[in-house]
């Protein structure tokens, strides 16, 4: 039976190589696309659902979520679009349209994202934001700015209600982030303005500020006014008399559109305007940062407390979440391998047609695989919008370079006498390159496919940044919030569907790799009857 | 059918053909014959069109070989290379009959003159379906030689097609490869290092000499009158050995 079906298979014009990798790339694009299918089919009769974003900070997801019960609670669908990365990524978002809404603070809008521009005043503001398409909610309730902080048993002993105090202790042990330190808005415009006569200056990553606090090594330092640590170790904070921080109120930027599509929305929304101050902000931060709440029940929380809505919360059973970020990162994963395959195959094969063209070809390739993926996501970006759609294509240009180079060596280290055997048997070009050279080369291919499908799983974790979801949601939650339980909930799963792929290619080496190829001598010799002619002493 | 006309070829420096005037004559026997190195595979390789002379032309059949397709011509050449060359991914069965299917020969008469073909080399039907790594050297030269044969084309160019049989097989082959040369009436250039062989096969033979051409002539010819000294040492060369080991045994 098995023999027939290989008279079969090899009496036709298809080789085996080119069946089995066709097959290949077709069940990983078939598997990629159904992993993904489910997301625009159910869209049909219901009202497209407002989409809120947030950045990848605890507050952000927090108020986020905040926002996602408050439309779900006027009767509105919602999704929300958890820790996407920093200001640019939603920036563009909501300027694209992908994201309807996101909390944001003005000094950020004002200096960083208008930054350039006269919008000196609310006026002005408002003009900038609405040529854009978009409008900013009053604040909150509270900001998010650097504030001074000191703990409070010191400021007790030496009288510190100011900023203005330091300047009479100019023994104590200063401790900032690094970035405060060298920021121009940072410690030396703070020191000339006051005119702090310390000396002791310490730069220090943001969280390991408060272990110094604690453990005496520091004074003075600096927090986010909403730091859940500010309680937490006891700190208080100092007083900006001269006024020397900028305003950063929380806000809610918007597309102006949403007056129209989803006022009853944008009413909920906008009922968050005054509600929430600063120490009801930090103690949401701290339940979800030191005490472990999830972000939807602190936001329930202060939607019940605060504004008296009753909002029932449903979360994800652990193996619905499990399957769902498997299917998101099967998807990016398929699709981009298997786009990735039809693509560099042949480039590999016209690398190895023409020198030139190879150094190119590789050179590009090659080049591609150095731009970090961050950085290459931010170029995408205003091209191709943020979730599925960028992450796969910047995983597609990340595999190219694995595949082509290998079918590039594959196809060179076939050796001459083969080469010009295939030549004189009058095969056309095409004919020895389909039955030839790529059987031949078939186990180099492979092998890059496999290298390529391997980083692809491990970079696709990086999507979860521009919002594809997959196994790097939980790592990205569980490094924001220092839980390594929830980093293994993705890193377990990835590295297990890496090595999943991995075991597929060897199963697939069966029918991409001719029989011939994989017979090693040493068994294969099965001569007839003569004797060896060159056996000493014979 | 086949002539080289004033063939210069250099490697990359080191010449390895200089000023070879040769005419393969139709329905003949054509050997070649020299030292190791001394080029008579690269004219092989001229012959079938893999590289081309630096200066001089190769003609087939009263055409250029290095102007336009090289495929018609291919198509009527049978050619092996010096190790066989066999493709190793496909089983012996593909590797002779890959041509014959390329060019939609019905399956019935594939596999008759396969079967043909393997009674002529000697090698059991059984090996048909082996891979190349699970054949011994010999074996492997006899599925080069099959294939090289496959298409039943007119000019054969032979790079040692019987170097690495054992002394029996290599007899009875020679004698039924000459009878086929004779019967089909082929056109045959072949390499080989053995003396009696060329001998055996040759219409003419061909002693080159660090590329350049030393004497081409009748066997006869050949053996009774050199052209030069180093004529005559090759062929003392070659037959000394058996004089020596017979006189000693006797
Ligand atoms: N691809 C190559 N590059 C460089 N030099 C080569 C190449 N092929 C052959 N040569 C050189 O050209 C000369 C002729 O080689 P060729 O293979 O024609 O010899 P030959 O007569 O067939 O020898 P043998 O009897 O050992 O097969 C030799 O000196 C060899 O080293
Ligand atoms: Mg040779």
């Amino acid at each position: 039976m098995r023999r027939g079906m290989l008279r079969w298979a090899s009496s036709r014009r298809l080789p085996a190589t080119r069946l089995g990798l066709t097959t290949l790339v077709a069940l990983l694009l078939a598997v990629g696309l159904a992993a993904c299918s489910p997301e625009p089919s159910a869209e049909e009769s219901t009202p497209r659902p407002v989409v809120i974003g947030s950045k990848k900070f605890t507050e952000s997801v927090i108020l986020g979520e905040t926002l996602r019960l408050l439309a779900l609670d006027a009767g509105h669908p919602a999704r929300h679009r958890a820790e996407l990365g920093g200001t640019r990524i939603l920036w563009g978002a909501l300027l694209s349209g992908e994201i309807d809404i996101y909390p944001e603070y003005s000094g950020t809008l004002v200096r960083e994202i208008l930054s350039g521009e006269d919008v000196s005043s609310p006026e002005l503001l408002e003009v900038a934001l609405a040529a854009r398409g978009v409008r900013s909610s009053a604040t909150l309730g509270f900001e998010n700015t650097y504030a001074i902080a000191v703990p409070e048993p010191l400021a007790e002993q030496l009288g510190l209600q100011r900023i203005s105090d330091l300047r009479e202790h100019p023994d104590l042990k200063l401790g900032f982030s690094s970035e405060f330190l060298d920021r121009a808005d940072g410690w030396p415009g703070l020191r000339q303005r006051y005119r702090l006569p310390q000396t002791r200056v310490q730069g220090l990553d943001h969280d390991l500020v408060y272990r110094g606090i604690d453990a005496g090594h520091l004074d003075v330092t600096v927090v986010y006014t909403t730091d859940a640590e500010i309680a937490r170790y006891g700190l208080r904070m100092l007083e900006d008399d001269l006024g020397y921080f900028e305003d950063y109120q929380a806000i809610l930027l918007y597309r102006a559109e949403l007056a129209e599509k989803a006022p009853d929305a944008l009413a909920a929304f906008r009922r968050l305007e005054g509600a929430i101050d600063a120490p009801t902000m930090a103690g949401m931060n701290g339940a979800v940062k030191l005490e472990g709440e999830s972000e939807q029940a602190v936001a329930a929380r202060l939607l019940s407390e605060g504004l008296g809505l009753a909002v029932t919360v449903s979360g994800q059973g652990f193996w619905s979440q499990l399957s769902q970020r498997t299917l998101e990162h099967l998807g990016l994963v398929g699709v981009s391998l298997g786009a990735a395959i039809l693509f560099a195959v042949p480039l590999g094969v016209l690398a190895a047609q023409n020198a030139r063209l190879g150094h190119l070809i590789l050179g590009i390739t090659g080049m591609i695989q150095t731009i970090p993926s961050l950085a290459l996501f931010v170029f995408l970006i205003p091209w191709l919008g943020i979730g599925w759609l960028p992450t796969v294509v910047a995983l597609f240009l990340y595999s190219l370079l694995p595949i082509v180079r290998n079918t590039h060596a594959g196809l060179m280290d076939i050796p001459v006498p083969i080469r010009e055997s295939a030549d004189v048997l009058g095969l056309t070009r095409g004919a020895r390159l389909r039955l030839i050279e790529l059987p031949l080369a078939a186990n180099t291919i492979l092998a890059g496919i496999k290298t390529s499908a391997v980083l692809n799983v491990g970079t696709a974790t990086v999507a979860a940044l521009i919002g594809a979801g997959g196994y790097g949601q939980p790592i990205l939650t569980g490094i924001r919030l220092d839980d390594t339980a929830l980093i293994m909930q993705g890193a377990v799963p990835a590295a297990l569907l890496a090595l999943g792929l991995q075991g597929l290619f060897e199963f697939a080496e069966r029918w991409v790799v001719p029989r011939g190829l994989r017979l090693k001598p040493s068994v294969g010799v099965r001569a007839e009857a003569d004797p060896d002619p060159e056996r000493p002493g014979a | 059918m086949l002539r080289f006309e004033g063939i210069f070829k250099d490697y990359g420096g080191t010449p390895a053909l200089a000023d070879v005037d040769l005419e393969v004559s139709e329905a003949q026997t054509t050997v070649l014959i020299g030292p190791s190195g001394c080029g008579k595979s690269t004219l092989l390789r001229l012959a079938a069109g893999l590289i081309r002379p630096d200066r001089g032309q190769v003609w087939f059949e009263g055409a250029r070989l290095d102007t336009g397709s090289l495929r018609p011509a291919r198509l009527r050449m049978g050619y092996m290379i010096q190790d066989g060359g066999l493709f190793p991914h496909l089983s012996v069965r593909d590797n002779v009959a890959l041509m014959a299917r390329q060019l939609d020969w019905p399956r019935e008469r594939r596999e008759q003159r396969l079967a043909e073909l393997a009674d002529l080399v000697q090698l059991p039907t059984t090996m048909l379906a082996r891979y190349p790594i699970e054949l011994s050297g010999g074996q492997r030269q006899r599925v080069a030689l099959m294939r090289a044969l496959m298409l039943d084309p007119d000019l054969l160019l032979l790079d040692e097609p019987l170097g690495a049989l054992d002394p029996m097989i290599r007899f009875e082959l020679q004698r039924e490869l000459k009878a086929i040369f004779a019967r089909l009436g082929k056109t045959v250039l072949m390499v080989t290092h053995d003396l009696a062989e060329a001998v055996f096969f040759g219409h003419r033979i061909v002693l080159l000499r660090a590329g350049r051409i030393v004497q081409q002539d009748e066997p006869r010819v050949l053996l009774d009158s050199p052209a030069e000294p180093f004529v005559a040492q090759f062929v003392a060369a070659q037959r000394e050995p058996q004089r020596v080991l017979l006189g000693a045994g006797g």
